[in-house]
């Protein structure tokens, strides 16, 4: 990304080497002129104060002990809350449950969005429905996604145990199975109902991978007879590569933080067993009104995704290189 | 999604001399000569079979949840608590609808969702456009620096943002109110109008603006009578996305807004569930359906427009 001289600057010749720039295009490059700054600040100034300043404010929390009903002032008091939070088992567990779910429900999203979208790049009939209902899930809210899938997963009335009764796979007299209630079934339910409401996004950005990437090569390399696999290995995997890195890693970081489909499903239950670090620290904030606590929580949170991000980026370049 | 395909147990030499290798996945390129038209036929059929069955599969994973709330929307008290559930409702009826009104305010809400998202993306596009175009046009520090906060802003945990948004909306008497979800929204939708935006505004090309300079009009009057029109399309898709993104939304909904006839749908449809959970299911399902008719109706007319104008981002930026 060279630094280009502005268009509103000397016309440069066609085309050729550009011309040696003077001070006053230098510090174009640089900053911005007068008109941009005007039409730039209206949107600058909430945002650096609704959002950078919030975000700063939010990591200078986390070295007090600010409180949602203050009894006395505020305090400094360095780093207590994250020394607390290294022996704080629940905030472990809850780590880990998050980490458990954004891995599965990355991984769920990720190879179902694949299948689908090298599917919708075929010539099928019906496509159309498929592409209407997998944007659908994008459309809806988040809480009504919730409310919908424990219809599905209620006991009595659910479609799925119905389902699975009529298929002979659960006894009629047995008990039936309360998904979002039983320790084992709580988190592998929700994660599909994560994998459920995320896939819509993948599926777009690959499919619109899928369709950046040249026609002529895949003609080619299937009139040279390579298999389906092989067209797929050589010719489609490395011009999605860079798209599905990228989408993987961003929904990596939105399924941790994600809240609100959680929220509603089990509330973090049972017996915290779907308890995602944000149930976790929304819960300390706003229940028990532990602000300062739950700020480190969010800093750590922060901290702990940007170390992960950064190896699995760099194993993907190393990759890359060799 | 590979299929076996049924061709290759079948005896193979109807006219290849040679013995075809055994069906081992890096097959070259002169295999494929050898494969008869029958079985090029036949494999094509198996493969063509097995992508319908996978779509099958999708269409039933994607589609099933959505029959099922409208399904149960529509049932009475008496078949919603039967042990076994039907797959439609034998006796369809809007008691549920009827009843959702009832037990909640939900018709106050909807107002409060409408509102909100209409100010907020109303506002944040607005503010967005002027500022989409200088970053557009000007590649400079603040350009990049705000590319990168688009970025990170989109990475980070809400509580570590709604805990000072909190405490700076408290003080601004602005929790519990319309108004400050607004000015929340606003700016947490702006990353993503930015991001649109500024997609649509390379695809104007830069010789219409050039031209309009040297017929002598200034930068506003070039951005308003140039540039504004040419982006009307991308506009309305980045005003509906943000619209939508506003009604769904339900974190910030949640912590800022306390009083029922403040709050907007996203949160109503909790108090359906109550404390422990223990739901009213039909005025549940059926307040449900009728908090996803907007984002549907917007996603259906969107449709083609989404998918460009994230690629449009994507692709330049």
């Amino acid at each position: 990304m060279s630094v280009t001289p502005s268009r509103a600057g000397a016309v440069p010749d066609s085309r050729g080497t550009p011309p040696p720039r003077t001070p006053a295009q230098r510090r174009r490059a640089l900053g911005l002129d007068r008109s941009a700054w005007f039409l730039l600040l209206p949107a600058l100034i909430p945002v650096l104060v609704l959002s950078v300043g919030p975000l700063l404010y939010g990591a200078a929390l986390a070295f007090t002990d600010a409180q949602a009903v203050r009894t006395s002032d505020t305090r400094f008091i360095g780093l207590t809350n994250f020394l607390d939070l290294r022996f704080d088992s629940l905030f472990w567990d809850s780590f880990g449950i998050g980490l458990t779910w954004s891995v599965c429900v990355t991984a769920g999203q990720f190879a179902l969005a694949l299948g689908l979208a090298l599917l919708l790049d075929q010539n099928l009939r019906l496509r159309w429905l498929a592409r209407t209902l997998a944007l659908v899930p994008w459309a809806m809210p988040e809480v009504v996604v919730g409310v919908m899938w424990r219809l599905v997963y209620h006991s009595d009335a659910g479609v799925l145990n119905k389902t699975l009764t009529q298929l002979g796979l659960l006894h009629e007299n047995h008990e039936k199975i309360d998904w979002l209630a039983g320790l084992s079934y709580a988190l592998p339910a929700a994660i599909v109902v994560g994998v459920w409401a995320g896939m819509p996004q993948t599926t777009v950005v690959l499919l619109a991978g899928l369709q950046s990437a040249p026609p002529e090569l895949r003609e080619a390399a299937q009139l040279d007879g390579a298999g389906v696999w092989r067209r797929f290995t050589a010719v489609t995997w490395p011009a999605l590569k860079p798209v599905a890195v990228a989408i993987t890693a961003l929904n990596f970081i939105w399924n941790f933080n994600s809240f609100g489909l959680v929220y509603v499903l089990t509330r973090g239950g049972p017996g915290g067993q779907t308890r995602l670090p944000m149930l976790f620290a929304y819960e300390e904030a706003f229940k028990y009104g532990q602000f300062g606590y739950a700020a480190a929580m969010g800093l750590v949170m922060v901290a702990v995704i940007a170390v992960l991000l950064t190896l699995f980026l760099r194993a993907k370049l190393k990759e890359e290189a060799a | 999604m590979s299929v076996p395909s049924p061709s290759r147990s079948r005896s193979p030499s109807l006219s290849a001399p040679t013995p075809p290798a055994p069906g081992a996945p890096g097959m070259k390129g002169a295999r494929a000569m050898k494969r008869t038209p029958a079985k090029v036929r036949a494999l094509r059929l198996a493969g063509g079979a097995g992508q319908y069955l996978a779509l099958a599969c999708y269409l039933i994973f994607l589609g099933f949840p959505l029959l099922w709330l409208l399904s149960t929307s529509f049932k009475t008290a008496r078949e919603l608590g039967s042990l076994d559930p039907a797959w439609l409702p034998r006796h369809p009826g809007l008691d549920n609808y009827r009843a959702a009104f009832d037990a909640q305010p939900l018709l106050r809400s909807a107002l409060n969702s409408l509102v909100v998202a209409c100010a907020a993306s109303l506002i944040s596009v607005t503010v967005a456009v002027p500022a989409a175009y200088a970053l557009a046009r000007h590649r400079s520090l603040v350009g990049r620096a705000s590319s990168v906060w688009i970025l990170v802003s989109q990475t980070f945990p809400f509580v570590l943002v709604i805990i000072p948004l909190f405490l700076v909306l408290k003080n601004l008497r602005l929790i519990d109110s319309i108004a400050g979800l607004i000015a929340v929204y606003v700016v947490w939708n702006l990353p993503f109008s930015l991001w649109m935006l500024q997609g649509y505004v390379k695809a104007v090309p830069p010789s219409l603006e050039e031209a309009a300079a040297i017929d002598g009009a200034g930068r506003v009057r070039t951005l308003v009578s140039v540039v504004l029109p040419l982006l009307a399309p991308g506009l309305v898709a980045t005003l509906m996305f943000s619209f939508v993104t506003a009604w769904n939304e339900f974190f910030f909904a949640l912590v800022l807004l306390k009083s029922p006839e403040n709050q907007t749908m996203s949160v109503i449809l909790t108090r359906f569930l109550g404390a422990e959970g223990v739901a009213d299911l039909g005025p549940l399902a059926a307040a449900s359906v009728l908090a996803t008719i907007p984002g549907l109706v917007f996603f259906a007319l969107l449709q083609r427009r989404l998918v460009g104008g994230m690629l449009a981002g994507a692709v330049k930026a």
